[in-house]
């Protein structure tokens, strides 16, 4: 491994770190190390061990074997306390938050300033929240109750604990997942910061864009074990591919218009409340519709009401050619229509089950032998998809909540898809998945609409939209402000779009 | 105004609505259907249900604490029992044979001690092994009363210490002992949730378990001080109501920790925990009370007086759902 040559001690290194879970190794003797002032980003496919290794810094995991070393120091991190006390900070993947307490309480969870007798000292801090949510430009108080807040503000809160501590090193697992351009480019104004402090970054993410942009190493991890670090100024995103998966993709567009079918779903003058209104577009048979847009613009609360789970309060939905009411998923999903949610933890997965019994489980009343369920039936469904999306586990006992992030977005995708839908709603569908399985789900979404399935994918990726869709429709603010063929769509316009520009529109 | 803060102001306000709603419905059906010509909206009257709200009202107190961080405590009713039999039996142990009212003091610490000691079992149990505390106190329920029963056989166990029957039955600007009792448990613990960091890290670690650890609060811990706060306030419940009637029979706090979670839950405290509140656990342990007081008042027995209780909790839990719902736009789930 080489490093940079600027003599400085770097402020974390690992040394062959191993850490197995039953039936699986996820880590496998890997090292490496964190400069000071240096943003290090960290690669890898879904379940290479990104996360695990993050957590075994951050006091979560103990290692099975290997060492970690602090500015040099070799050092044992039992509990996330010991990590906050070195100046490990750890903004965490999945969401991490006290929903019924307020923005303070949780930016300073587990060390809320105090008084005496153990009070908490309210005045002490609000003024040091609102000092961190003034560096954020944030449009939240410090008072706010946490679950009143999108989730990207969620996130925001995540990453405000960043700064509540004299940090040495802050890792940052797949921050941006669910920000906007704007928050975004606070978040990295951020890094900036500590970056010019010293601070030594490790930075998550499946985006290269990002990684181009603000990272100054890339280390990558393949199936556990450290496969090399590259420089991010000397180095291409091909050569990244190559030593996280081992082959080059081809990302070239290759939407293949095919023949339409007839229209499977029209939607007329959809409106619920203030969240979207007046939504008229249909969807044929063999197209690929794409919804993009802000996070906030309505596109979830549209698929929301196709799925049967909020009321419209105007509008006529038609499948078919024929008028049909939706009051629940369970109609939805008789109608054939099935969605990938947006939030895989919170509606998507049971992560207490298993990875089979998660994807057949709307189905399992279908699958019966007499009065039971029919296991072996079951088993080949997940078989048969597990192949196909790619899904890494040690097999379908293992617990969905044991996944790695992409890989249980991956169980929930296999779910609607072993329903056959005739109408397929995916909200944000390669959130957190690696480019690899990213362009297999690309592609398995072109296939499906060539079988004839009528498919909307809402995504806040453009690159993602432009590359799947045969149209796109652009919202704002809970209106659609135009549809574009992908003929005369550019990046350009859609921006403009979805900035509530309507300029251009042709009526 | 914010979305949500009506029904918050409302849900807040329910319990405090209902207990108008039951003064006016009895104080009118008392006029009917009363078996004594005393009004039910008596000065005394009231007084004394406060007094008798004291015993169940000081418990709901610490289970409230213990629902906000998702766990449960059956075993209450049985560490009450117990620890009115050390009270009571320790007042007659020949080592404080010598000592006159000055085993007052010890027998009161002791039973408190007693009560300390059987929370921190239960806390520890669950810290150490994980396992659900509604299983645990189970078992612990089961356990401390087989140790009640044992004391004694059947037999109840009595002394009367009429200094202390004085000290109990004395009113101070008019209200009991026992109420002032409650009222000042009341107090500290609102103090202890809301303003101190033990009370927040409650709410946290009930919200969000994971999100508490990862931050790096010591859950286990943190839930065994719980678990002795409530065996601490379920002994001086016991302290304060047998100080005064001197005898425990050894069925006595039988479903009472029913009686508490259901004021508790009343109050709007969530069963998943993350949410609650001392002032409507308050509420809602006077609204029981006035329930009883009242169903009595007109005459209705003690079987009419639970089936009465049990609808109205079904009653209430479902109006609270619907006021939840911000409106028609809400998700349905
Ligand atoms: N608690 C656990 N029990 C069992 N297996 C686990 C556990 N945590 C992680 N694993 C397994 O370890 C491997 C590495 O997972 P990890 O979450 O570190 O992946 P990742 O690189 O972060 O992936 P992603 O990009 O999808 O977030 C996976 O195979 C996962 O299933
Ligand atoms: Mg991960």
């Amino acid at each position: 491994m080489s490093r940079p040559d600027t003599g400085q001690t770097p402020v974390l290194r690992l040394e062959n770190i191993v850490k197995t879970f039953p039936g699986v190794r996820a880590l496998d003797g890997v090292s490496f190390a964190v400069m000071p002032g240096e943003v290090h980003a960290l690669m890898g496919e879904n379940g290479a061990g990104k996360s695990t290794l993050m957590k075994v810094l951050g006091g979560i995991h103990q290692p099975n074997e290997g060492q970690i070393f602090v500015e040099e120091q070799a050092t044992v991190i039992n509990t996330p306390l010991e990590a906050k006390a070195k100046g490990i900070v750890f903004i965490h993947q999945e969401l991490s938050l006290a929903e019924e307490l307020s923005v303070a309480e949780n930016i300073y969870l587990g060390e809320l300033p105090r008084k005496s007798f153990g009070r908490v000292d309210w005045n002490k801090l609000f003024a040091e929240t609102n000092e961190i949510l003034g560096k954020l430009n944030v449009s939240f108080d410090a008072k706010a109750r946490v679950g009143d807040l999108s989730i990207a503000n969620q996130q925001m809160v995540e990453i405000a604990r960043a700064l509540t501590v004299d940090a040495k090193a802050v890792i940052f697992d797949e921050p941006t997942a669910s920000l906007t351009d704007a928050e975004k480019v606070v978040l990295f104004d951020v890094i900036a910061d500590l970056k010019s402090q010293g601070v030594g970054i490790i930075y998550i993410s499946h985006r290269m864009e990002e990684i181009f942009k603000i990272t100054d190493r890339i280390s990558v991890l393949r199936d556990g074990q450290y496969s090399g670090t590259l420089t991010t100024a000397q180095t291409n995103e091909d050569e990244v591919t190559q030593l996280m998966i081992g082959r080059s993709l081809d990302l070239s567009r290759n939407v293949s218009h095919g023949e339409l079918g007839d229209v499977a779903l029209e939607v007329r003058g959809l409106s619920c409340g203030h969240l979207y209104q007046d939504i008229s577009f249909e969807v044929r048979r063999g197209e690929v519709v794409g919804f993009y847009g802000l996070v906030g613009a309505g596109r979830t609360e549209i698929a929301e009401t196709l799925f049967g789970l909020r009321d419209p309060s105007a509008g006529t939905i038609l499948l078919d050619g024929k008028e049909v009411r939706i009051n629940s998923p369970a109609e939805a999903i008789a109608h054939g229509i099935s969605l990938v949610p947006e939030d895989r933890k919170g509606q998507g997965l049971v992560l207490g089950m298993n990875c089979r019994d998660n994807m057949t489980l709307p189905q399992v009343d279908d699958l019966k032998a007499g009065p039971f369920v029919a296991e072996g039936a079951e088993v080949a469904i997940f078989d048969q998809y597990r192949d196909r999306l790619d899904i890494r586990t040690p097999g379908w006992r293992q617990l969905v909540g044991n996944l790695s992030g992409g890989n249980q977005q991956k169980i929930v995708i296999g779910k609607w898809l072993s329903m056959h839908p005739n109408v397929l709603i995916l909200d944000e569908p390669t959130r957190g998945i690696d480019v690899g399985s990213k362009s297999e789900i690309h592609n398995l979404i072109r296939d499906l609409a060539s079988q004839g399935y009528a498919v909307i994918v809402i995504s806040s990726e453009m690159p993602e939209v432009l590359h799947v869709s045969d149209r796109i429709i652009a919202m704002y603010h809970g209106e659609l402000i135009r549809t574009f063929s992908s003929e005369e769509v550019t990046e350009d316009n859609l921006i403009q779009a979805i900035s509530g520009i309507r300029s251009d529109k042709v009526a | 105004m914010a979305p949500g803060t009506l029904s918050n102001y409302l849900k807040s306000g329910a319990i405090w609505a209902f207990i108008v709603l039951e003064l006016a419905f009895f104080s009118i059906a008392g006029e009917y259907f009363s078996l004594s010509d005393k009004a039910f909206m008596d000065f005394d009257n009231m007084l004394l249900l406060f007094k008798q709200s004291a015993p169940i009202g000081i418990i709901a107190m610490g289970m409230t604490i213990i629902m906000v961080n998702g766990n449960i405590d059956l075993s209450v009713g049985a560490t009450y029992a117990l620890c009115a039999i050390v009270l009571l039996d320790s007042m007659t142990w020949p080592i404080f044979a010598g000592l006159g009212d000055a085993v007052i003091p010890i027998s009161w610490a002791l039973a408190l001690l007693t009560g300390v000691l059987l929370g921190a079992l239960n806390g520890l149990i669950v810290w150490k092994t994980g396992v659900d505390a509604f299983i645990v106190t189970l078992g612990s329920m089961l356990g401390y009363r087989g140790l009640v029963f044992m004391y004694n056989g059947e037999q109840p166990t009595s002394h009367l210490n009429w200094t202390l029957v004085d000290f109990a039955e004395a009113q101070f600007l008019g209200l009991h002992t026992a109420t002032w009792f409650l009222l000042a448990v009341t107090v500290a613990i609102w103090f202890l949730m809301n303003r101190t960091v033990h009370g927040r890290n409650a709410y946290a670690i009930g919200d969000n378990r994971s999100a508490a650890v990862n931050a790096g609060i010591r859950v286990g811990p943190h839930m065994m001080i719980n678990f002795m706060i409530i065996g601490f306030l379920a002994a001086l419940s016991a302290v304060v109501f047998y100080s005064e009637s001197g005898s425990v029979n050894p069925n006595d706090g039988e479903l009472y920790e029913l009686w508490i979670i259901t004021a508790v839950v009343l109050g709007g405290t969530k069963l998943t925990g993350g949410s609650g509140s001392i002032v409507s656990t308050f509420g809602g342990v006077l609204a029981i009370q006035l329930l009883r007081k009242g169903l009595a008042h007109i005459g209705a027995d003690t079987s009419t007086v639970n089936l009465v209780i049990g609808l109205i909790l079904i009653a209430v839990l479902f109006l609270d759902r619907q006021l939840n719902l911000k409106g028609k736009e809400e998700l349905r789930v």
